[in-house]
């Protein structure tokens, strides 16, 4: 285990509480990358990891090493950590290479070289990041956090800045780069896609609570709570009711579910389909009404109303279109269906 | 068509004010060229190396001073939390009231041989009291301008500390830096454009000094050129002292505006600011006393000091002599500010209508003004009015107009356009910040209302700017009100002012006297202090 959270607790000012009982690992040589809405703690919880704020409990560990802990606080600057700031935080009155090269430690020339090399900043060396474009300044940001290292490497929404066509770019090379070096990683930022495609677990936060830990396809498939299927990827909640025969009974027609947990809840539940899994189906007997339908590029993003009122979202890309406030059959795909407890607390 | 003859008016209209604020550089300039050899010759031999010594002994002592003081204040308050550490932050802007040949005096008095803390230490520690050392020096003057303009450093390194983002600090920690590596390595060369920008603040100042080195008789360029003026009456040995200092002070603006266009890349605004660390224990007495100590010695005791004498000698100088003095010095002064005010809008006025580098360049010529010590532009003024004695006007009595050059040589015309000179810089930012307010879209809305001309200008731009124009003309009266050298130098007979008074008064030792006058110079002095600090205020509560 490269990075080890257990039970980090948190609270500003006495009262907000901006970390709660978070735990998580990030194995070696992997990526880790936080999301959530702004204000979840996800970049307090990167600073505590970092050792610019204190938790008021539990432990952190890096490389083995217990860094924070009962009676333990270790300094930023002897953590063995690097970081990647959202504003970059490049030292204005050093060139590059002198960036590149800061701190207490000797860096070697070899060392720096190939870091120049592989961020695509040879010719650059002697320029000030006044001078550098704001690509420039990130891959600078990048080698610099990179040269002492580090056994873990944090990010704070580093590609913020950036459009988004550089963007996409920056995100794969700094991917490849961190394979190319075995870095461990750990990376926060607001755009889901990012963090898809980069890393190999993402961690959902709400409220300073890490709400799910797992790899992308399960955070998006296999949403732990309504908070994460409503964050990751869209999508629409239908009310229902599960019979005692076991079926779930929901205005879109009664289907089997294969939810394990189905019959711990025979409760009202909600289900959580994907707009990818519905399908405009002529033989079905659940019908809708098109209210809306925005072109999409690739595709349209169809909604439709059902009798009940209750609406939904739906992208399948029919050979024929569509007219609005016309009733149409629809199925679900079944299989994929998230089903949620309506007293689910969070 | 139209709006390029309006635009060219930008232009000629500020290179017109560019050229009257540089004549008397060119004047001085020219006559320094053309010296005439034997007075050169002498200047050389006997004055100038006593003279170069002085100064330079001057201005190392003063930077020295200052940049210590001030930088390890703006640190203190800056980055740590302690007691009074919100009081201290404006308190210790308060030295700037006073002015340096105020200062002087109030200390001369104080540690004098015959003064009140000498005479007390012979009679109680005799020993202490004889090794004393002699305030009239250089290292008095020193202390004593260091202790009056070190706010200026102060408040630029605080500027410099506070626009540095949090995360520059944090990036130095994460790569392995210290805390003593990170205030070397990231902290103090990040602050260096500020620090430098008001180091050189400091030079121009010291340099243009010449009211306290006075009462120490220290004898420098600025008293020099006094001395050779009114000792020898001589306007060309003068005018080549000042040849000199003019262009000591043209090669220090040079690098100012090379720091001020260094702190744009430093500063890229809007991030977290670096949270104040709150220090407990020895550190907390420590910073906290000396905060105090520098406001004790550089404001409240001088200031209590004058309250004594002033009170001591009130009955005999609050008579109508004083009166006199005032609206002396309300009369030049709102004289002076109402032709600053006036040029400081045409010129904002001309660079809002002509935004290209040319016109931008001319006006930053002409505001170099401030640069200029006031003894090197009372004796420009006066080789101008001589030129232009010599070649205009002769020219035009021999075309048959009869203008006397009295006109031009009356002290109260040359008065207010020494002190615009001086001064614009100080009417025309406020102006000139509200100026940039008003953006062209404001222009082209009213003109599809069908307003423009100079009812564009009373309706619209007035108004917005109107604010600026407060501010700058009362920084500009306070300004003139302190002044003290031109006014001297050029004041029409019998027309003193309080701080001329303060000097008469103080180069005869009569410190009593001179309290009730300089007492009022430090309260006029006290309003810009109180704007400054308050605009900063605001600053911070708009941020959250």
């Amino acid at each position: 285990m490269c990075l080890n959270v257990d039970g980090i607790h948190k609270k500003h000012n006495r009262e907000l509480i901006v970390a709660k009982d978070i735990s998580f690992t990030i194995k070696k040589g992997e990526l880790g990358a936080l999301i959530g809405p702004s204000g979840c703690g996800k970049t307090t919880l990167l600073r505590m990891i970092a050792g610019f704020e204190t938790p008021d409990q539990g432990t952190i560990s890096i490389n083995g090493q217990q860094v924070f802990g009962p009676g333990k606080n270790i300094a930023a600057e002897n953590r063995g950590t690097g970081m990647v700031f959202q504003d970059y935080a490049l030292f204005p009155h050093l060139s590059v290479i002198e960036n590149i090269g800061f701190g207490p430690a000797k860096r070697k020339k070899k060392d720096l070289d190939k870091l120049i090399s592989l961020t695509g900043l040879t010719g650059s060396e002697n320029k000030y990041p006044h001078e550098l474009s704001g690509g420039q300044q990130q891959r600078v940001a990048l080698a610099r956090a990179l040269a002492p290292k580090p056994a873990l490497l944090l990010m704070d929404e580093p590609f913020s800045n950036l459009d988004i066509s550089l963007r996409e770019r920056l995100s794969e090379e700094v991917r490849y780069i961190l394979r190319e070096f075995g870095t461990t990683g750990l990376l926060v930022t607001h755009n889901q896609h990012e963090a898809f495609a980069m890393a190999d677990k993402t961690g959902v936060m709400k409220d300073g609570i890490l709400i799910q830990w797992d790899s992308g396809d399960n955070l998006y498939y296999h949403p732990a709570t309504k908070e994460v299927a409503g964050f990751v990827g869209e999508g629409s909640f239908i009310l229902g009711d599960i019979s005692p025969s076991g079926e779930i009974v929901t205005p879109m027609g009664s289907f089997e579910s294969k939810s394990p947990g189905l019959n711990t809840h025979p409760d009202p539940v909600t289900l959580f389909i994907r707009p990818e899994d519905i399908f405009v189906d002529h033989k079905s007997d659940t019908k809708a009404l098109l209210v809306k339908s925005h072109f999409r590029g690739p595709g349209r993003l169809h909604t439709f109303e059902l009798p009940s009122g209750e609406q939904f979202i739906c992208t399948d890309t029919c050979p024929s279109p569509l007219e609005l406030d016309k009733w149409y059959g629809i199925s679900i795909c079944n299989r994929r269906v998230s089903l949620f407890n309506n007293n689910q607390t969070h | 068509m139209t709006t390029s003859i309006k635009h060219q008016g930008g232009f000629i209209v500020s290179a017109g004010i560019a050229g009257v604020i540089l004549s008397p550089v060119l004047f001085i300039l020219i006559s320094g060229i053309s010296a005439e050899p034997d007075i050169w010759l002498h200047l050389k031999q006997y004055v100038l190396p006593g003279l170069l010594k002085n100064t330079a002994f001057l201005v190392t002592g003063v930077i020295c001073t200052t940049a210590c003081l001030g930088v390890s204040l703006a640190w203190l308050t800056s980055f740590y939390e302690f007691s009074g550490r919100r009081y201290f932050e404006k308190l210790l802007l308060f030295p700037l009231a006073i002015p340096a040949y105020v200062m002087a005096f109030i200390y001369t008095g104080l540690l004098d041989f015959s003064g009140p803390v000498r005479t007390f230490l012979r009679a109680h520690t005799p020993e202490l009291g004889a090794f004393f050392p002699e305030i009239r020096s250089g290292w008095g003057a020193v202390l004593v301008i260091s202790l009056a303009i070190f706010p200026y450093v102060y408040l630029m390194a605080s500027s410099g500390f506070r626009s540095m983002s949090r995360s520059m600090v944090e990036a130095s920690q994460s790569l392995g830096g210290g805390r003593l590596f990170t205030l070397l390595r990231v902290t103090l060369p990040m602050a260096r454009p500020w620090i430098f920008g008001g180091l050189i603040l400091v030079f121009m100042e010291t340099l243009a000094d010449f009211g306290a080195v006075s009462v120490f008789n220290y004898d420098t360029f600025t008293t020099g050129v006094y001395k050779a003026w009114y000792g020898f009456f001589s306007v060309n040995a003068a005018s080549q002292l000042a040849s000199i200092l003019v262009i000591i002070v043209l090669l220090i603006f040079a690098t100012e505006s090379y720091f001020r266009k260094k702190q744009q890349f430093y500063n890229r605004g809007s991030q977290q600011q670096i949270q104040r660390q709150t220090l407990n224990g020895m550190p907390h007495i420590l910073a906290s006393a000396f905060c105090t100590g520098v406001f004790l010695i550089s404001f409240a005791i001088p200031v209590g000091q004058l309250l004594v004498w002033a009170i001591e000698a009130f009955e005999v100088e609050f008579s109508t002599h004083y009166g006199k003095l005032v609206t002396n010095t309300l009369f030049l002064g709102l004289m002076g500010t109402a032709v600053t005010i006036s040029v400081a809008v045409i010129l904002a006025y001309s660079g809002r209508l002509m935004k290209d580098m040319k016109t931008g360049a001319v006006a930053k010529l002409a505001l170099s003004g401030y640069a200029l010590p006031g003894t090197v532009l009372a004796v420009g003024i006066v080789n101008v009015v001589a030129g232009v004695d010599k070649n205009l006007l002769g020219a035009l009595n021999v075309l048959g107009i009869p203008i006397s050059g009295n006109i031009l040589q009356s002290s109260l015309v040359l008065l207010p356009l020494c002190y615009m000179i001086r001064f614009l810089t100080a009417g025309y930012n406020p102006v000139f910040s509200n100026m940039t307010r008003i953006t062209p879209s404001i222009d082209e809305a009213a003109n599809l209302m069908k307003i423009s001309g100079i009812k564009l200008f009373s309706k619209i731009h007035l108004p917005l700017i109107r604010r600026g124009i407060t501010t700058g003309s009362i920084l500009v009266l306070v300004e003139i009100i302190k002044e003290m050298p031109v006014t001297l130098m050029l004041r029409p007979f019998g027309w003193d002012t309080l701080a001329v008074k303060v000097f008469e008064l103080t180069s005869e030792g009569e410190w009593e006297r001179a309290a009730l006058p300089a007492i009022t110079l430090v309260l006029a002095g006290m309003i810009p202090v109180m704007l400054l600090s308050f605009i900063g205020r605001n600053k911070e509560r708009n941020k959250k």
